[in-house]
């Protein structure tokens, strides 16, 4: 999962820019194991990936993936949306993903900016509140939720996937807003009200854009921990399905095996992913 | 030296001992957390005994007389079943039976296929039939066992209409008409049936498998597989230790529990569905399976076999039945009892490859077979009118058992003996 | 007060309320409501009532031990393996990748765009008995017919490090990232060759992000159950699947939350052990990080 991606990416890509590159000292001949792990490393994180690639490609008369090959062929790309409860399930994550970002991001700028920016009585505790929130095992966050939900009455659906994405995924936001809030010059805001701004015109003219790479750095985290959620979605879910769920119930239903769309559907994910990651690279070092 | 503390305890040390260490803040944090605890131990989480639905409590004859005379025809219902339980057209979306069903009686079916195990499925309308609601289903699809002994307990089913059961008192087998877990068949219909046996591959074994002992041999440690339910597993268990399931007790459990320990370190492990695909692809070479699986594996592997087991083998029903708060019980009551004739039964069977509810269908294959103009077909029906695991001869059946019977207040030493076997 | 001073006192609270209420009703009340059901008695046809019953917790300690002591040991074992792994590779990317250091981390973290779900799958076919690892491996005569990669602990152990490692990496390579080349300079000054610069300089500067990086991958590894679902067998099963069949399958409510408080409390003591061990008591300011 990508749960340290947004800051970290954003950081690094910073640094390059900030950072000359260190003069080189010692022996021209540099060590050839280091560079020799990481890329076989690289390539051992790569290689079902690549699996996934070539079985989407992989011809095969029945509704599950065949396990011999059996010739290239784009068919699935034309099949993809046959699978109608698959199709369903896609939807679903996709759309609890983007609320779930949504609510997440507007709840959390708000604790960030707080954070960062304000020192009061029970910053601590609030902090504290979310660093349990991060270091609970997901199997408990999940389970706990369904308790309350037992406890209450409350049918569990499309509802309380929503509740539960935004619960986990809302202090991955804060933490990362209030990183951004770190290098935040208070000398801008005041600026802004010296020349007689209040303060919500100040957030949103001045504070929210300079912390904005944040604010979508959070997002995206948001957005990549709701879409590949299986735990904590399974156990709050009811009957209604997400993407994760399927592939998971397929595999080990019907004899085994998932339909091949599901093959093709992750590599458009991850193509899609890989697009939306350089995008943010090349913006952000177009940017300032 | 009386008077005096020993050094380690100097005064300092004992006032800090000594000194409440809880702030306000912590204490009003602590208040504020036992309060909200002691308002949640005041909660309580509600049972499911007995919620049933239009028809609450024990319904009576009159009453469930009463209920379906006042039922009109709606011309629509909800069908949930398992995958690859239905006939198929040219498509997979296409079924001609419902097709013929549509226009014999003007009602048009919504067919899904959601269940694909009955604990998931029934852990999945549990609350919604509990909190009152219908679950959008008119026919359900469950097998006989712990889940549709559940649903009979809370009153969750609605018993059926018997003065439109014609065709299923004409034609039936007496494997499901008046089961042993529906006497009767106040609630339910048999879908298909089935035989739990034993899937291999002879070519990795080396020789034939015969009965369950043989899943005790060493040679074949790490290749075996095993289900993960416990009805499947014990009853598997006893058959191996010559007890019929049906007519256990808690002693033979026990030995039962015995077996399934020894055989534990040769199990690969303990397979939901997924032991198909395992035993396709070779990882398995022996495995616990379902007559209809092994059926559809063999087109891409023919190598596989099914056997029923020597010492005896399960057989279970997958009942149709019609959940309370259902929209639809009269249309789905007149297709219930629709599929019983012998021609839509046929076409059924020749689709789903498990042991079709009317015997009839066997002489219509023949005729087919007989009739049939294409080699392909000649085989086609000569296979399934000749086949065992559709049509078991009476030899077979004596060696076919059904499941335990268990009402839900007896299940802990049940669970509490197979559990382990396949959780650890 | 002025109205401003007032509005400026109360101004972080009401930022932070609303985001706060969602964590308070959907964290903490489930956390202590789950307290409360694991106290209770009663089946699922019955219902459950609150008799401050404890002792579920040393009946679900003796049932399934079993599974706890095994999910800590894998998860142990992960991590320490996670750690081996990532260590070498942050140290890559931090000191020798240049201008190319964020172009390696997104190759490296590009495989986790893919749900976890598929990539797991795709390891079970890799893996199979005659899938293309053992294949490879009994045409090198390094395995036998009855060797076999899935449905044991070193599968489960496997899928976890594979599927956790960016945990690892990344908060060792920002600690890495972190330390000045001045300091590596100034230790060669010193006549410090490049083995006591690493041991002397580098690695105490680097132990936060070490100790940040087991904190983010234990928790989760020991408590994964999926990997153990998918790749393993009969005798790998975790705390997880266990917890998860007393809810749905069995329904056993007070069984389940005993079983997730017990897991719990084990990982916390595990946590703060560690913090000890290592003399931080700044965990807050590391994880943060």
């Amino acid at each position: 999962m990508t749960a340290l991606v947004g800051p970290t990416l954003e950081e690094a890509f910073e640094e390059d820019r900030r950072r000359a590159p260190a003069p080189r000292r010692g022996s021209a001949r540099r060590g050839w194991l280091l560079p020799i792990w990481g890329w076989v490393v690289i390539l051992w994180l790569s290689s079902p990936i690549i699996v996934m690639i070539v079985f989407g490609l992989n011809d095969g008369r029945g509704r599950v993936v065949s396990t011999k090959w059996n010739g290239l062929t784009l068919k699935w790309y034309a099949q993809l949306f046959d699978n109608a409860d698959l199709t369903t399930a896609l939807e679903n994550s996709i759309t609890i993903a983007l609320l779930t970002t949504i609510i997440a991001v507007v709840l959390g700028t708000l604790m960030g900016v707080a954070l960062g920016k304000f020192r009061f009585r029970g910053s601590g505790s609030v902090t504290l509140l979310l660093f349990a929130n991060i270091a609970a095992p997901e199997v408990v966050l999940g389970a706990a939720l369904l308790s309350l939900f037992l406890s209450a009455n409350i049918p569990r659906g499309y509802g309380t996937i929503l509740i539960a994405h935004v619960m986990f995924s809302l202090a991955y936001v804060v933490v990362t807003v209030r990183a951004r809030m770190a290098g935040l010059d208070p000398a801008m805001e005041e600026a802004a009200r010296d020349l007689g701004a209040g303060p919500f015109v100040t957030f949103f003219r001045v504070t929210l854009p300079i912390i904005m790479p944040g604010v979508l750095a959070g997002g995206l985290l948001a957005f990549a921990l709701s879409i590949d959620d299986y735990i904590i979605t399974s156990f709050n879910n009811g009957s209604t399905l997400t993407f994760p769920l399927y592939v998971y119930g397929a595999s080990q239903r019907n004899g085994g095996g998932v339909p091949p769309q599901v093959n093709v559907m992750g590599t458009i994910i991850f193509a899609f992913g890989v697009l939306v990651a350089l995008g943010g690279a090349v913006a952000s070092r177009r940017k300032t | 030296m009386t008077g005096e503390l020993p050094p380690e305890l100097s005064p300092d040390l004992i006032r800090g001992l000594t000194q409440p260490r809880v702030s306000r803040r912590s204490a009003l944090k602590f208040g504020g957390l036992s309060a909200l605890g002691l308002a949640l131990s005041a909660c309580s989480i509600a049972g499911t005994k007995g919620k049933g639905g239009n028809l609450g409590g024990r319904a009576w004859r009159d009453e469930i007389d009463k209920f379906w005379s006042e039922q009109k025809k709606k011309g629509h219902f909800d069908f949930e079943n398992w995958p690859l339980y239905m006939d198929q057209g040219a498509k997979a979306s296409d079924h001609p039976s419902l097709n013929l069903f549509t226009k014999q009686t003007g009602i048009t079916v919504t067919y899904r296929e959601d269940i694909s195990d009955n604990s998931g499925y029934y852990g999945k309308i549990a609350p919604q039939l509990s909190a009152g609601q219908s679950i959008g289903a008119d026919i359900i699809v469950i097998t006989n066992g712990f889940e549709l002994e559940n649903l009979f307990e809370r009153d969750w089913l609605i018993p059926l209409d018997q003065s439109r059961m014609t065709n299923f008192y004409k034609y039936s087998s007496e494997l499901v008409r008046d089961p042993s877990y529906d006497r009767g068949n106040v609630y339910t219909m048999a879908w298909q049936s089935g035989i739990t046996g034993i899937g291999y591959n002879p070519k990795l074994i080396g020789h034939e498998i015969t009965g369950w002992k043989d899943l005790l041999d060493p040679k074949l440690s790490g290749k075996i597989g095993m289900f993960n339910n416990s009805e499947d597993l014990a009853a598997a268990a006893m058959c191996a230790l010559g007890i019929d399931p049906e007519r256990s007790t808690p002693s033979d459990w026990t030995k039962a529990a015995d077996w399934l320990k020894k055989q534990r370190p040769l199990v690969r492990k303990y397979y939901d569905q997924s032991y198909a695909d395992a035993l396709a692809k070779g990882d398995l070479w022996a495995t616990m399976a379902w007559s209809g699986d092994i059926f559809l594996k063999q087109a891409d592997n023919p190598d596989l076999k099914f056997v029923i087991p020597e010492e005896g083998g399960v057989i279970w029903t997958d009942n149709m039945c019609i959940p309370v708060h259902a929209q639809h019980p009269l249309d789905a009551m007149i297709y219930m009892d629709y599929v019983y004739q012998p021609k839509i039964a046929e076409m059924l069977a020749a689709y789903i490859n498990y042991i079709t509810p009317v015997p009839a269908v066997q002489p219509l294959f023949a005729k087919e077979a007989k009739d049939a103009t294409s080699k392909a077909d000649k085989d086609t029906y000569a296979t399934l009118a000749s086949s065992p695991l559709i049509f078991p001869k009476p030899a077979d059946f004596a060696r076919l058992h059904r499941y335990r019977v268990l009402p839900s207040k007896e299940r802990k030493a049940w669970n509490a003996l197979f559990e382990p076997i396949y959780q650890s | 007060m002025s109205a401003l001073r007032i509005r400026r006192r109360l101004a972080p609270y009401a930022l932070v309320l609303p985001g706060w209420l969602w964590l308070v009703i959907f964290f903490v009340v489930p956390t202590v409501s789950m307290l409360s059901v694991s106290t209770m008695t009663g089946n699922d046809l019955d219902g459950f009532k609150q008799t401050f019953h404890f002792s579920t917790y040393s009946d679900a300690w003796t049932q399934y031990h079993v599974q706890i002591l095994r999910s800590l040991r894998y998860g142990l074992a992960a991590t320490v393996i996670c750690l081996v792994i990532a260590y070498p590779v942050a140290y890559w990317i931090a000191f020798r990748g240049g201008r190319y250091k964020s172009s390696l981390l997104f190759l490296l973290l590009l495989p986790f765009f893919v749900s976890f779900v598929i990539r797991t799958q795709s390891w079970q076919f890799m893996l199979s008995d005659h899938g293309m690892v053992i294949g490879l491996l009994r045409d090198l005569h390094l395995a036998g017919d009855h060797t076999q990669i899935l449905q044991t602990s070193t599968a489960v152990v496997g899928g976890l490090v594979y599927n956790f490692l960016p945990f690892t990496v990344l908060p060792i390579y920002v600690a890495l990232e972190r330390v000045d080349p001045a300091l590596l300079e100034a230790g060669s000054d010193l006549y410090a060759n490049k083995a006591t610069a690493f041991r002397k300089v580098v690695l105490p500067l680097s132990l936060p992000g070490v100790f940040a990086a087991v904190l983010l991958t234990f928790v989760p590894v020991a408590s994964d159950y999926v990997n153990a679902q998918i790749l393993g067998g009969s005798q790998t099963t975790m705390i997880g699947t266990v917890i998860q069949t007393e809810y749905f399958t069995n329904l056993n409510y007070p069984l389940a939350a005993s079983l997730s408080f017990i897991l719990m409390g084990v990982l916390l003591i595990g946590i703060f052990l560690y913090a000890r061990l290592l003399g931080t008591d700044d965990v807050l300011e590391m994880a943060a990080r």
